[in-house]
């Protein structure tokens, strides 16, 4: 079966700095995957090289089997790929029916179109509230994106990432900032909305890590040290030196 | 025409009445307008009025709607005004056949074409990037009309004459009532093109990468692609009022392109408010009306306009129709008459202040411009002399007093502008 992502020797420098070293890594088509690994470690900068954010110093990154190294973000999100963000990343004047509509348009085939009008397209709108009704946003479709709380503008983020019906879904830190009931909430949002599809998700909080996780894969200075299912990750001891050790100390 | 930024799928349900009747009520004010104000320069100055809305709202496509600050607008509504300027000579030469209304879809042509040239490269960055290339753009245009002398007419410009072309139903536009309604069905078209460019996929997405550019790369649109187009949209628009410009005055000089028609644009739209759909049409009224109307009574309005300007920017970033969305909510709760009298009572003191102020600054500017020897000058009816202390003790008094009193009266306006708006009790835990 043809890996969902496919990396092969990746690697990202800034300068003389090499942030990504080498990574290999093949998620599976419809697992939930999860990478973790200290503060530092480059998981979103290779969130960005998936995504094309960043371009690649080398290496290649394969989607569906397809190559996409070095493509724009559009194009990467065009071949099936969609992304949230770690800083939530919004359109902050615009209503959050417009935002879940903005993530809609592509993928329902109206492009760069200034012949539709998008409040008469009744199936585009019909599936804005669908999303909403989804994500719990839709009494607060005429809100302003930026002045939801913080917890809203993560459902809201998750929502348009998964709104067009990617098959590959990448979050940065769902839960990143939330109280455990707003925590809990992510969770079964997160399953909701990407059943069926593969997820990929870089997340500090290892409840929800080993909660959604099908497999997990730990990355320490710009390398995979392990990938495997959550039970081994917790019993390999290469990781629990590195990361997991660490992090129960701290906890 | 309200708010570009925070309609919903709800529009999609509303009454055909209620989306047609805004529309049914512009027409009906274009066609009575000229019967109200008959007057030769009231129809001057609408038909200015027109081709400045026009011409504001093509820029608001830019600035509002997609987030571009451009400096060097006037290029497109210039290019289009010169080269409509010379199909109509070349109508009058009857090298072409076509009716001279149609002349300015000719300059939106042109607009367009420059639009496409420039923005293949202008639109590639947005910020601070394409700001400067569009002024670098701007000048480049403008010290070019004065060196291509063949084409731009030099200082002199070009000229024409729009009643030489075919007399389509009697009407060959050498009056101006004709060349009002010639306006005013562009001014309608465009507008009505221009509202509903901003609720297509198209104009959403100009918003969005207004507001967050990269992220709209990750939802799938090229955000240069955006930039792009909405650019080309916005040249097509402004090449109209070019063209529009050209019939109505009948010359197109170098003026036309240059920085201060760039500037006076960009005050246009902003003193409007570019957050809104009919900001800058307000903008662009205000403006002439400013124009026409206050120059008629001083030689500084420019500096009122430039204060106005820098006043909006400072206190009301959302404009003039920013004001009067501020409304929108204790007008809905039925409770605007709570702040009439809070109003009077903060309205009066600052009338006297701007009073004050407008005198010193007229009287100022009558030191210096006028004749020597010439110290009398006239303000509202008032005859003194501006080397006399009195007067200007009047005017500081009155600047002072005023300034004093307003702000005394601040802290009531403040609080009946909270009890204005507060929610609702029924409101109340909906918005949580």
């Amino acid at each position: 079966m043809t890996s969902a992502i496919a990396l092969k020797g990746v690697v990202k420098s800034f300068g003389p700095t090499q942030i990504i070293r080498g990574v290999d890594l093949d998620i599976r088509q419809g697992e939930r995957h999860a990478i973790i690994g200290p503060n530092g470690a480059g998981k979103s900068t290779l969130f960005h090289l998936i995504s094309g954010r960043y371009t690649l110093t080398g290496g290649s990154v394969h989607l569906k089997g397809e190559e996409i190294s070095n493509l724009p973000p559009y194009e990467i999100y065009r071949k099936g790929l969609s992304r949230s963000f770690q800083v939530t990343n919004l359109f902050p004047q615009m209503s959050v029916f417009e935002n879940v509509r903005c993530g809609l348009m592509w993928v329902k085939n109206y492009r760069y179109s200034f012949w539709h009008l998008v409040d008469r397209e009744r199936d585009l709108n019909r599936r804005v509230m669908e999303v909403l009704e989804e994500i719990g946003l839709a009494n607060r479709q005429h809100v302003p994106a930026g002045v939801l709380t913080y917890a809203e503008q993560r459902a809201l983020e998750i929502g348009i990432a998964a709104a067009g019906g990617a098959d590959v879904i990448m979050l940065d830190e769902p839960t990143a900032g939330m109280s455990h009931s707003e925590t809990d909430q992510a969770i079964s949002l997160i399953r909701k909305v990407t059943e069926g599809r593969t997820l990929v998700m870089v997340e500090h909080d290892m409840g929800v890590v080993f909660d959604l996780a099908d497999r997990i894969s730990v990355l320490v200075y710009g390398e995979i040290i392990a990938t495997d299912t959550p039970e081994n990750i917790r019993n390999n001891k290469a990781v629990q030196e590195a990361y997991l050790g660490a992090e129960a100390e701290h906890a | 025409m309200t708010d570009t930024t925070h309609l919903n799928g709800g529009e999609a349900t509303a009454p055909l009445v209620k989306r047609l009747g805004p529309w049914i009520g512009l027409a009906a004010l274009l066609v009575v307008l000229p019967m109200i104000f008959s007057t030769n320069s009231a129809i001057y100055t609408m038909n200015l009025m027109g081709i400045f809305v026009v011409f504001a709202l093509s820029y608001n496509m830019l600035l509002g709607q997609g987030g571009m600050l451009s400096f060097g607008h006037a290029v497109y509504f210039g290019l289009g005004g010169f080269m409509s300027m010379h199909l109509v000579n070349y109508i009058e030469e009857e090298i072409f056949v076509l009716p001279i209304f149609l002349v300015p879809i000719f300059g939106g042509l042109i607009g367009l074409v420059f639009g496409v040239i420039i923005g293949s490269f202008s639109t590639r960055r947005a910020g601070t990037v394409f700001a400067m290339i569009s002024l670098g753009i701007g000048e480049l245009m403008a010290a070019s009309s004065l060196i291509f002398v063949a084409f731009f007419g030099g200082e002199e410009g070009v000229s024409g004459d729009r009643t030489m072309g075919p007399n389509i139903l009697g009407v060959d536009f050498a009056q101006d009532i004709e060349v009002y309604y010639l306006i005013a069905a562009w001014a309608f078209v465009t507008i009505l093109l221009m509202y509903l460019f901003s609720r297509t996929p198209m104009g959403r997405m100009a918003n969005a990468v207004r507001d967050n550019e990269e992220r709209a790369e990750f939802i799938g649109y090229s955000q240069r692609k955006v930039r792009f187009i909405s650019f080309c949209a916005s040249g097509f628009f402004a090449g109209i009022a070019g063209g529009l410009f050209a019939i109505n005055f009948e010359i197109v000089t170098e003026e036309n392109l240059n920085a201060m028609t760039s500037g006076v644009v960009l005050l246009m739209a902003y003193i409007g408010g570019v957050g809104f759909f009919i900001g800058p049409i307000i903008g662009a009224v205000v403006f002439t009306l400013l124009q026409t109307l206050l120059s008629n009574y001083t030689e500084i309005w420019q500096l009122y306009v430039g204060v106005l300007f820098v006043l909006t920017v400072m206190y009301v970033p959302q404009g003039l129709t920013g004001i009067l969305a501020m409304h929108g909510p204790a007008f809905r709760m039925q409770r605007l008459g709570i702040l009439v009298v809070p109003y009077i009572r903060a309205g009066l003191p600052t009338a006297l202040m701007l009073c004050g102020i407008i005198g010193f600054l007229e009287m100022i500017h009558h030191l210096r411009a006028a004749a020597v020897g010439e110290t009398g000058m006239s303000l509202a009816g008032i005859e003194f002399d501006t080397h006399a202390v009195m007067p200007w003790v009047v005017v500081v008094l009155m600047g002072s007093v005023g300034a004093f009193l307003t702000k005394t009266q601040m802290p009531q306006l403040r609080e009946a502008w909270d009890q204005a708006n507060a929610p609702l009790a029924s409101d109340k835990g909906v918005t949580s």
